[in-house]
């Protein structure tokens, strides 16, 4: 009797050793059945630690002309330059480290310029019934514009204003971070307000404001948790595509100056030697390809893990 | 239907006249001076005589208006002479969109260049949409197999690799080292016979394959997607239990249902085809509208920066529209009140 006794409570605790699940930890497993998801995981973390922490190894300054090189075809590749010089000698990994610095900062940050107010405007057009149709109606208008051409007039337009105010690299990043993320947050915000439309009918909402919540913790306490999820997938997605278009300004000639180097910035600068020397486009143009197509394949296998549905 | 397409029609008028005003006003603030590139030796006077007559100094309010009317009414009738042989009361003084930097009319500029756009940008989208679905669909009907596994892989590259940087080594490999095809697109060449055909197909190939590519990649996994969520309806599973053949069921039940969301998003894509010609255009030197448009954008040339892209603008607007009809054609379920 007393050794029967003793078993159940030791039983008890092997079943409280169980961890409790959560959703982020059900989210983690689940997206770790995504194979391409984690190698994409290892591999982008390849390249930010490259990125953060390589200009501290390979100490050559992205600057630095080598006057002994000047003048000479460009090397593709040597043992002091593995990944090559440009014509006047500049070293090709130092820059390739130092743009990558720029390119993903400014993906990350007119990523969160985007998803900030897309989710902003997509609660109000959801939740305030008054501000949905002018609201949803700007938000046609904002997508109907022809996006490339007016980022391109956009940059021309304020480059010089914001260069005087903030600098030539501060004003042009700013300007780059803003004309991304405030044309691109238009899928968020539809996104956002059909989300908020289903949720606002749930009985939870109801109870909550039957309670006396205000509107703004309604939104920010019972809403906003719930509309986390396809935000998130939203947000992987959109730092791709800043990236691609930080790219393709720069690319058009319409970016960074040219002492400063981002990943676009190089693919540029290198395309009229490119028939001497490939690498100077080649590292760059691989660096940009794999950055997106890693940032992509999580995004997708984000999707998967967060939404409940698809879990099997 | 009819009354619901007059109806989009007219919605679409202010908006439309909403972007047009926003892009105007964007563009026209800018600094730019139509006498920036004309030598420093012409005196100061002369020149406030040369702004004036392109009308750069006049308040803003004129200029939209001006160019409302030149874009709206003044060009359209241009258009319908040139077609047709009415003619309108007044054509002789109808003024019309002038660039600062050639001199002529922006419409007649952008006529010129509009078919090189087309072939190459046209040509590869129609391509592109041509592999793209049956892929799609097979990739998502042998879902899991070595072919949808492969497939899904690529897409995802295609789809995320940019054009301009799978242009620059289409041109490395193929025209500097290998020397298949010509790295620069010759818009002079005219196709008269046999030989200048081949020749015309050959600097075809590279742009076009590049941007195929991308197409391809982004329509088939729509596709993919669309035909994975039809396989599993029910209507699917009485169809097979009805006895019919796999072909039946495929072909009549699944691919038709899920092609109508393909098929709106395709006709989405086609202002995004022009937007993607901008860069493929500057990789392989064709003169197209995009091209046009950069240039534009870099001479400070204001009249044809807000026509080029406004005309981008109403394609959007038109072909959403045209989305939203072709899904009501395509779909009964959805009625439109």
């Amino acid at each position: 009797m007393t050794v029967k006794a003793k078993t159940k409570p030791a039983q008890l605790e092997a079943a409280e050793m169980v961890k409790a699940r959560t959703f982020a930890g059900d989210a983690w497993n689940q997206f770790r059945k995504h194979k391409l998801g984690m190698i994409a995981i290892g591999v982008l973390a390849v390249i930010i630690l490259g990125v953060l922490f390589g200009p501290l190894f390979w100490t050559l300054d992205p600057e630095y002309i080598d006057m002994s090189l000047m003048g000479l075809p460009p090397i593709i590749s040597s043992p002091e330059h593995p990944w090559g010089t440009d014509t006047l000698g500049r070293d090709t990994l130092a820059r390739a480290l130092q743009g990558g610095r720029v390119s993903l900062l400014i993906g990350i940050s007119a990523m969160f310029v985007s998803i900030t107010i897309g989710t902003v405007i997509g609660l109000a057009s959801g939740y305030f019934r008054r501000l949905d149709n002018p609201l949803m109606r700007m938000t046609d208008i904002f997508i109907a514009l022809p996006q490339l051409p007016l980022l391109l007039v956009l940059m021309m337009l304020f480059r010089e204003p914001l260069k005087a105010s903030f600098g030539v690299e501060g004003g042009v990043f700013i300007l780059m971070v803003s004309v991304i993320g405030g044309l691109q947050w238009m899928p968020t915000a539809r996104l956002v307000r059909g989300e908020v439309l289903t949720v606002k009918s749930r009985e939870f909402i109801t109870a909550a404001d039957a309670v006396g919540s205000q509107d703004g913790r309604i939104l920010a306490s019972h809403i906003l948790p719930n509309v986390m999820s396809p935000v998130i997938v939203a947000a992987t997605f959109s730092v791709a595509a800043a990236i691609i278009t930080e790219s393709a300004l720069s690319f058009l000639g319409l970016g960074f100056p040219p002492d400063f180097p981002t990943w676009g910035r190089l693919l540029f600068d290198g395309k009229d030697y490119m028939t001497i020397t490939w690498t100077l486009v080649f590292w760059p143009g691989l660096l940009i390809s794999l950055t997106v197509l890693c940032v992509n394949f999580i995004g997708d296998g984000l999707r998967d893990a967060l939404d409940p549905r698809l879990r099997r | 239907m009819g009354k619901y397409i007059v109806r989009r029609l007219l919605t679409a008028i202010p908006t439309i006249l909403v972007i047009s005003f926003i892009i105007f006003a964007i563009v026209d603030l800018s600094p730019s001076d139509p006498t920036g590139n004309l030598p420093l030796t012409i005196p100061p006077e002369v020149r406030a005589k040369i702004r004036a007559a392109l009308g750069a100094d006049d308040p803003f309010v004129v200029k939209y208006v001006k160019w409302l009317n030149q874009f709206f009414i003044a060009e359209p009738l241009n258009f319908i002479e040139t077609v047709t042989d009415i003619e309108f009361p007044g054509s002789e003084d109808r003024t019309r969109v002038i660039s600062w930097a050639t001199r002529g009319p922006v419409i007649d500029i952008i006529a010129e260049r509009l078919p090189q756009t087309l072939w190459v940008v046209g040509s590869s989208y129609i391509l592109g949409v041509l592999i793209a679905i049956p892929v799609g669909i097979y990739s998502a009907y042998r879902q899991y197999s070595v072919f949808d596994q492969v497939g899904t892989f690529l897409m995802m590259v295609g789809f995320s690799v940019p054009t301009f940087f799978t242009g620059l080594m289409f041109i490395i490999v193929f025209s500097v080292n290998l020397k298949w095809f010509p790295s620069v697109y010759d818009t002079t060449l005219v196709v008269t016979d046999i030989e200048t055909l081949k020749e015309q197909l050959r600097q075809m190939i590279m742009p076009v394959t590049v941007l195929t590519l991308y197409t391809t990649a982004q329509m088939s996994r729509y596709t993919r997607a669309s035909t994975l969520e039809n396989l599993q309806q029910d209507f699917v599973r009485t169809a097979r239990s009805k006895g019919l053949t796999e072909r039946v069921v495929v072909s009549r039940h699944v691919v038709r249902n899920s092609l109508i969301p393909v098929v709106t998003l395709i006709a989405l894509g086609i202002p995004g085809i022009f937007a993607g010609a901008l860069i493929t255009e500057q990789i392989f030197r064709v003169n197209g509208i995009g091209q046009y448009l950069i240039i534009a954008i870099q001479g400070g040339d204001l009249p044809t920066v807000q026509t080029v892209t406004f005309i981008f603008a109403v394609l959007v607007v038109l072909f959403n529209i045209v989305a939203d009809v072709l899904y009501g054609i395509l779909d009964p379920r959805v009625t439109y009140t």
